[in-house]
């Protein structure tokens, strides 16, 4: 080493940067216990936090979606289902062609512009790995085309998730109901937990009156992720408990035929088993189809749907007010045997018309001749209004509203249906608070032909028929009967249970009123004589015309020459065999006419197919409709 | 120095045992850690194997030099780092980094040869004059500093750039700059702060943004920090065991195997794991400076604890990023990230420092 020519202290050199070197270690020594403190901190005082923390990135909860419990009708049929729809979804990344793939595709199968623009747009907003749906409700055969060529389709899945279907379609949408996408006003009150894989949800009728039995119970999937949100495994799963089936009262072959009965018209049937409550058939015509509401109906036909002069989306049979018409004529004449002022033979003097004494004005009856001599039976079987009329002003209002009101009207029935209707059953109070008028004497008489404020829903005609029919006795109309797997092992709502009872002074004043409508059907001068011809069966029944419009003093006007809408509605209730009755219906056919023209061939075809089933020897000689 | 020193068998290999042992002991650990925060990729943990063995081979080649040899080819090296710093600039025009040359097989990185270059340049200036040295000297020091760290920030390397200064600026301090130099050089430092913000790029400010408050922007530039941390805090004391990472395998982690791999070390072996790990650092720092201390001349006791202090700045950048202390900047864990060019250059970095430790002469005064 060459010695250099300044004097330089090597020692002390040495010792200043030995010196710099100590001072380093000690930062060292400092700095590393800040990192393991540090560390320290995080993995010890810190670690359950960051444990959770992990925890949270990698497992991910999957809710699952419970299957919707299934609808039975009382005769077996499956109404409500669900069906695997089918679509067609591509994972990018295992597709080694996209363009190509799809070019594929759309020669084996049909698939649109509005698809295609769908497919990229989706297909840009999810992960490669992510299912990227290209169509929607694939058919049997595209679906066997696809599976046919699969293997040269890689990364191309049919996949199959279960959508609401109704076999039956329109003869039940009153009934059933449907399904529909979960909306905002939906999230509003549905459990967020127990809906968190629900797409739908019941909008109307028994599927939404039955939503919590027929939704079940959400289940859950524990899965692991990665950070792209991959899900690598299931760590833990607990399965969706179904919802419940129901099974309905509803037989659907009387619908179908109560269906077809109402076909190209406007109306309302609805039967009912008087011993059980059970609504048998209820159709509100015309019905609509209920499948495309299930995933969204195009707005074109909703409001195709909802302009409709024919209103398909209203349930008549449930929330249409109609003036019950003659139909509540032995509802009054049972008044009147049970308050004392009317005996069966007690006889009465029809001139065609009726005066309030001191009045100039004629409330006519509707045959125009009069019926001459009649007492309760003739007055209930030839449909006599003097004899009301007379008959409601002695009654008086306040006895005719008690009355009606034991047998419903006025009151909703408390089925298990949605958006039933109350109807109007007049009193002086109701007037005075709907209309701030005193009640007068002129509106009892209209009151006691079933005209002027009486509003019922055929639904409450059925029911009120039914306990006549049951002699006072009835249980609520329903038309779940059971819930649960099957119709024996379910359990029952309570509206299937509970009893309606009204007891008379004189029991036997029910055969009276229901002798009188059995005169009404297969009496030689009843109004409803000629749609009861050839029955093998003995039924009781009342005509009824709802007045659509006032027809002046003296004017003669025939139902044919007015315009179809304008003309009066046909009512019918009815209920048979006589005895031991099994069915009870109430019909309505708007615009129809006279009720025995319209109506009462309607509740003919009911009963017919719904009695003859279990008394096969016996053929009705004619049908009248 | 002691008369009587026998030459042993390690002397004459120029190799020190202690030193050797812990980084073998670390590039063992790295090599399992690798496999684990690759996902068992063994293509990727075969690589690196290969980057071990050649870095020993130059780190036990380079120990066979004599420091004063060391010493005559520092001004060479340095200047050749820096023309090829400038030569990147040149070739790196338009968007984007350009940090290394594509040399077919191997990616060759300047701003690494500079990471060995400045610490001999800057001990080779140091040694030339007496001690403390004069300010002149140290001018000219900042400036061999400074011209490197610079070129390199521009690329932009800040991580390697503030690497290079901290290396520079720990040769300055063991040169035995004096205190009140120190005090007033760290409050202009502090000062110059200001203006150097605004010639930050965007991201790096972020970095720095983020580092004060991840929690800000958790699914940005936070995402890093918050990942790292929950790996790091979810293991534990003794951790999740090998392979079992779950921010590591399943990806969460950004950076698994090469800047975050301490996270990964964190997260599999908990803080009994990072203890050891740190522990095997601080026998190679401690020793590196023992090393130093005993020293023949100037020149080498500069070079062999600049060296080592800057092995334990590389460590402490690293995981104090890894933990949530100091901002994300691209500075690997030395000897365990995955990478060929920086395991080369630490390598050869203890080959001067066996260099320095077994070529002192016998006979001194």
């Amino acid at each position: 080493m060459p010695a250099p020519l300044t004097f330089r202290d090597r020692y002390r050199e040495a010792a200043v940067v030995k010196t710099r070197i100590i001072v380093a270690a000690a930062a060292v020594f400092l700095l590393s216990l800040i990192i393991v403190g540090r560390l320290a901190w995080l993995q010890i005082g810190r670690h359950d936090h960051y444990t959770t923390l992990s925890q949270d990135n990698r497992v991910k909860v999957v809710p699952l979606a419970p299957t919707r419990g299934l609808i039975y009708s009382r005769d077996g049929v499956l109404v409500a289902d669900n069906r695997p729809a089918f679509s067609l979804e591509l994972v990018p990344e295992r597709v080694p062609d996209i363009d190509a793939t799809l070019a594929y595709l759309r020669r084996i199968i049909d698939v649109t512009e509005p698809d295609l623009d769908r497919f990229h747009r989706l297909r840009k907003q999810k992960r490669r790995f992510e299912n990227v749906p290209l169509r929607f409700n694939l058919t049997e055969e595209e679906v066997a085309r696809i599976a046919i060529d699969r293997h040269r389709l890689p990364g191309v899945e049919v996949v199959a998730a279960l959508s609401r279907n109704y076999p039956l379609g329109a003869a039940l949408a009153h009934v059933i109901g449907y399904v529909g996408r979960i909306d905002e006003a939906d999230l509003k009150r549905l459990d967020p937990v127990n809906y968190g894989a629900t797409t739908h949800v019941g909008k109307s009728s028994i599927e939404q009156t039955y939503e919590s039995q027929l939704h079940g119970r959400i289940g859950y999937e524990q899965v692991e992720v990665n950070s792209q949100g991959r899900v690598l495994r299931v760590l833990d799963r607990t399965p969706a408990r179904p919802g419940s089936d129901l099974h309905l009262t509803l037989d659907v072959s009387l619908q179908t035929v109560a269906d077809s009965a109402l076909a190209g018209r406007r109306g309302a049937v609805v039967a009912i088993d008087p011993t059980t409550g059970g609504v048998l058939a209820l159709v509100s015509a015309p019905g609509y189809d209920p499948n495309p509401f299930v995933n969204g109906i195009s707005s074109a036909r909703y409001a195709a749907l909802r302009e409709s002069p024919d209103k398909p989306l209203y349930n008549r049979a449930l929330q249409a007010l109609y003036p019950p018409g003659s139909t509540i004529k032995p509802l009054l004449a049972l008044a009147g045997l049970e308050y004392g002022l009317r005996r069966p033979a007690d006889r009465d003097w029809c001139p065609g018309y009726f005066q309030i004494q001191g009045q100039e004005h004629k409330y006519r009856c509707w045959k125009k001749e009069g019926h001459g001599a009649v007492n309760l039976k003739t007055a209930i079987a030839e449909s006599c209004d003097v004899y009301f009329y007379e008959l409601a002003q002695d009654l008086k209002i306040d006895r005719m509203h008690e009355f009606l009101g034991r047998f419903g009207f006025g009151s909703r029935t408390g089925i298990d249906l949605p958006q039933e209707s109350a109807g109007v059953n007049p009193s002086r109070a109701w007037k005075r608070a709907a209309r701030k008028e005193p009640w007068y004497p002129g509106e009892t008489l209209i009151a006691g032909i079933g005209q002027g404020f009486n509003l019922v829903t055929p639904l409450q005609l059925a029911q009120a028929t039914a306990l006549i029919a049951g002699r006072g006795t009835a249980v609520r109309p329903h038309v779940v009967e059971a819930i649960g797997e099957t119709a024996a092992g379910g359990s029952r709502p309570p509206l299937a249970i509970e009893r309606r009872l009204i007891t008379l002074e004189r029991a036997r004043d029910w055969e009276t009123i229901i002798d009188a409508m059995h005169e009404v059907v297969q009496g030689p001068r009843g109004t409803a004589r000629r749609s009861a011809e050839g029955a093998a069966y003995a039924y009781a029944g009342k005509t009824g015309t709802s007045q659509l419009f006032g027809i002046k003093q003296d004017e003669e006007v025939e139902n044919e020459d007015i315009e179809e809408r304008l003309r009066d509605h046909g009512l019918f209730v009815a209920f048979a065999p006589l005895d031991k009755p099994r069915i009870a219906v109430a019909v309505v056919v708007e615009n129809g006419g006279s009720g025995s023209g319209s109506a009462a061939p309607v509740a003919r075809r009911l009963f017919d197919h719904y009695l003859l089933q279990t008394m096969p020897a016996a053929v009705p000689a004619n049908h009248d409709g | 120095m002691r008369m009587d020193r026998t030459e042993s068998f390690w002397d004459k290999v120029h190799l020190d045992p202690l030193l050797l042992a812990g980084t073998l002991a670390l590039l063992v650990a790295g090599l399992g850690i690798l496999h684990s925060a690759s996902g068992s990729n063994d293509a990727l943990v075969l690589r690196q194997g290969v980057h071990m063995l050649i870095g020993l081979a130059v780190m036990v080649t380079i120990a066979q030099v004599p420091p004063e040899a060391l010493s005559r080819v520092a001004p060479a090296l340095y200047v050749a780092g820096l023309l090829l710093l400038l030569l990147l600039f040149v070739l790196g025009t338009g968007r984007g980094t350009r940090r290394w040359f594509d040399l077919g097989i191997i990616r060759f990185q300047p701003s690494e040869l500079m990471k060995l270059a400045v610490p001999l340049i800057c001990a080779r200036l140091f040694a030339a004059g007496n001690l403390p040295p004069t300010l002149a000297r140290i001018g000219i020091a900042c400036m061999f500093i400074a011209l490197p760290a610079l070129l390199i920030a521009k690329q932009p390397d800040l991580g390697t750039a503030t690497l290079i200064a901290a290396a520079g600026a720990i040769s300055i301090f063991l040169a035995g700059l004096q205190v009140r130099y120190i005090f007033w050089s760290v409050i202009g430092g502090l000062l110059s702060l200001v203006p150097l913000w605004g010639l930050l790029h965007d991201y790096q400010r972020q970095r720095v943004l983020t580092l004060l408050d991840p929690e800000k922007d958790p699914l940005g530039a936070g995402y890093h920090i918050i990942q790292s941390v929950i790996a790091v805090g979810s293991g534990g004391l003794f951790g999740k065991g090998w392979l079992n990472g779950t921010q590591s395998r399943l990806e969460f982690l950004p950076e698994r195997h090469t800047d975050f791999i301490f996270a990964v070390i964190c997260e599999e072996f908990g803080f009994v794991g990072a203890m050891a790990l740190i522990a095997a650092y601080l026998l190679v720092v401690v020793r590196g400076l023992q090393i130093a201390a005993g020293a023949q001349d100037t020149f080498g006791r500069l070079l062999a604890a600049t060296l080592s202090l800057t092995l334990f700045v590389y460590v402490f950048v690293n995981t104090g990023m890894v933990i949530g202390q100091l901002p994300v900047v691209g500075v690997p864990l030395p000897l365990v990230s995955y990478g060929g060019t920086s395991l080369v250059t630490l390598l050869a970095a203890f080959g001067i420092l066996m260099s320095v430790h077994t070529h002192r002469k016998r006979l001194s005064f």
